[in-house]
């Protein structure tokens, strides 16, 4: 009897009918690859474009690596450029003392170095007893941003404010990857790997406990999960992401200075995301997209050349404001954004 | 012994003395109630038994470990499982999702980033949302259920860590009474696995699924005992008058 009334109450709401689930990411995702792919053919003739590709491919990197904090963890992280910059610097200063850039050593000395660091802050902003609140992560990580920019820049070891610039090379055996189609190819590797990895654990089991963990961690911690060490590795995760955007930043543009490290930088990595759709790591690769093509275009134009910071600025509040999911959240749904991690079943109604 | 032994715990919110020397004790295979009028310290105890808060004093002994001042974390993993008393399903993932999550607590870092455990898991996730009729539901977003389908799912959440003792407040809060009819017929199969505590408002239900009572008026146990002795109690007939 009582099998009978519940079954009533699960008929009734059974039956709604169920939309066919339609998947536009992976769409999204290849299209961005292959406009990837044949974007230095088609700029062939303009290697400022090659350049300001490479340029975007590269803070990609720190794009995702701020999704993989807030857009899948909920960590809201004002500092990842300090991870960006203390990795490019150190392996520029490795460059000048030891005269050294092979690839293959320099780009996992960076990432170490980024995921190193990140482990340190997350040790003593995430590690503690009782969880911390977010804006207490907000500022912890704001604060060592803006503290390590103060103090590089008044180090005269490592270029003071004027950073350290003709970074040496990037190597590989004896070839050097100079500016151009080379090193855009590499940035693009790069950047698919650190992709495919992040997309990875996105859609893993791993993946399911940081959704859940965005959404309510005092669930979680009853649930026996312990959510702070969870936090801590995706950070350190996150950090590693951004020390080798760093490093190839450094390499590519042979310089580094302290902005590479400061809440500048940091926060515009937190616009790329917002921009873009957070959560769906191929958001902020869109976001960083756009909001490097608008600043270089916006920058060149001589009428509003001096006010474009200001332009873009508004542009970015209106985004925020008014589409708080990113443009793709215009284009994607929530259910596909936010992702489906168990067996969907076709005849579930 | 007992499975759970609260001995003179006691819990204050700035000036309000919510818990005063509590005791309690619950066996282990039985259904306990927590009843009492509003603001006399039910959900107060209950949240210090799951860790949600820490008591000022006095101990908490589950399973002959002082869980006292144990987290959470430390006390999901000796046995204990919490259903809170405003639904906490996580609303913007699936039905399915919001119970492999609770599941797969227990896997390694390693298992789960490398999905090891998902096909297996399969069976038992299909086989809670089952037994909780929610198994119609389970491509939804935890969102889209009715308050009531919301309380089961939480219920199956936290039975899906296997827990010794459950901890349940206020189950049926705003259900219809034919879904606290339901929600009575789930929960008694799990009494040959599971040790149940439970704060709960509707007088008629907690009298119905219940072995033991512990009454609370303002922070202190008024009276304890099993239903009959509870029902024919002087004391609490003076608070309760004819509601027991």
């Amino acid at each position: 009897m009582l099998s009978e009334a519940g079954t009533a109450v699960t008929a009734q709401q059974a039956g709604r009918a169920r939309r066919p689930a339609r998947r536009l990411l992976p769409w999204v995702e290849g299209g961005t690859l292959l406009v990837a792919l044949v974007a230095p053919f088609a700029l062939s003739e303009r290697t400022d474009l090659v350049t300001l590709a490479t340029n975007v491919m590269i803070l990609s990197l720190l794009a995702i690596s701020f999704d993989l904090c807030w857009g899948l963890s909920g960590i809201m992280s004002f500092g990842q450029a300090l991870f960006f910059g203390v990795a490019g610097y150190v392996i520029a200063l490795v460059g000048r003392d030891l005269e050294f850039s092979q690839l293959w050593a320099t780009l996992p000395l960076a990432m170490l170095v980024g995921l190193l660091l990140a482990g340190l802050f997350a040790a003593f902003l995430l590690l503690g007893r009782k969880a911390p609140t977010t804006i207490f992560v907000a500022l912890g990580t704001l604060t060592g941003s803006y503290a390590a920019e103060r103090l590089v820049s008044g180090w005269q070891y490592v270029g003071a404010g004027n950073g350290l610039s003709a970074v040496k090379l990037l190597q590989l055996g004896g070839y050097e990857f100079v500016e151009g189609a080379a090193f855009y190819f590499l940035a693009l590797i790069v950047l698919v790997l650190i992709y495919l990895g992040s997309r990875f654990i996105k859609r893993s089991q791993l993946g399911l406990v940081l959704a859940g963990m965005r959404q309510n961690e005092e669930r979680l911690a009853f649930f026996g999960y312990r959510v702070q060490l969870f936090k801590a590795l995706v950070f350190s995760l996150a950090g590693m992401v951004a020390g080798l955007g760093g490093a190839l930043y450094s390499y590519h543009q042979g310089f580094i200075g302290p902005g590479n490290m400061g809440p500048g930088l940091s926060t515009t990595a937190v616009i790329y995301c917002l921009f873009g759709g957070s959560g769906t790591l191929i958001g902020p690769v869109l976001g960083t997209v756009a909001v490097e093509v608008l600043t270089y275009v916006l920058a060149d134009i001589d009428a509003i050349k001096r006010i474009w910071p200001v332009i873009l600025g508004l542009v970015l509040l209106a985004v925020v404001m008014f589409q708080p999911k990113g443009f793709l959240g215009l284009l994607v749904s929530d259910r596909e954004r936010i992702g489906s991690y168990g067996r969907r079943r076709s005849g579930g109604s | 012994m007992a499975l759970l032994q609260i001995r003179g715990v006691s819990k204050s919110f700035r000036t309000l003395r919510a818990l005063e020397s509590v005791d309690v004790d619950v066996q282990a295979g039985t259904f306990h109630g927590l009843i009492g009028p509003n603001g006399s310290g039910k959900s107060t105890l209950l949240k210090a038994i799951a860790g949600a808060h820490f008591a000022d004093g006095g101990t908490i002994v589950f399973d002959g470990h002082d869980i006292t001042r144990a987290t959470p974390y430390e006390r999901a993993r000796l046995g204990l499982s919490l259903k809170f008393q405003i639904t906490a399903v996580l609303p913007e993932l699936s039905v399915y999702d919001n119970v492999l999550l609770a599941i797969q607590s227990g896997e390694s870092l390693m298992r789960l980033l490398l999905s090891s455990s998902r096909r297996a898991l399969d069976g038992e996730v299909t086989a809670l949302l089952e037994r909780f009729r929610l198994i119609d539901r389970a491509d939804d977003l935890a969102a889209e259920l009715s308050h009531g389908q919301q309380q089961w799912l939480e219920i199956a959440m936290a039975l899906a860590l296997r827990p010794k003792l459950l901890l349940l407040d206020e189950p049926t809060g705003g259900m219809s009474p034919e879904e606290r009819r339901v929600t009575g017929t789930l929960l008694a199969p799990i009494k040959a696995h599971c040790t149940l505590i439970i704060v709960e408002h509707d007088l008629h239900f907690i009298r119905d699924i219940c072995d033991h009572l512990t009454v609370l008026d303002q922070g202190r146990v008024l009276d304890h005992g099993d239903v009959e002795t509870i029902q024919r109690s002087p004391k609490v007939q003076q608070v309760f008058t004819t509601r027991v």
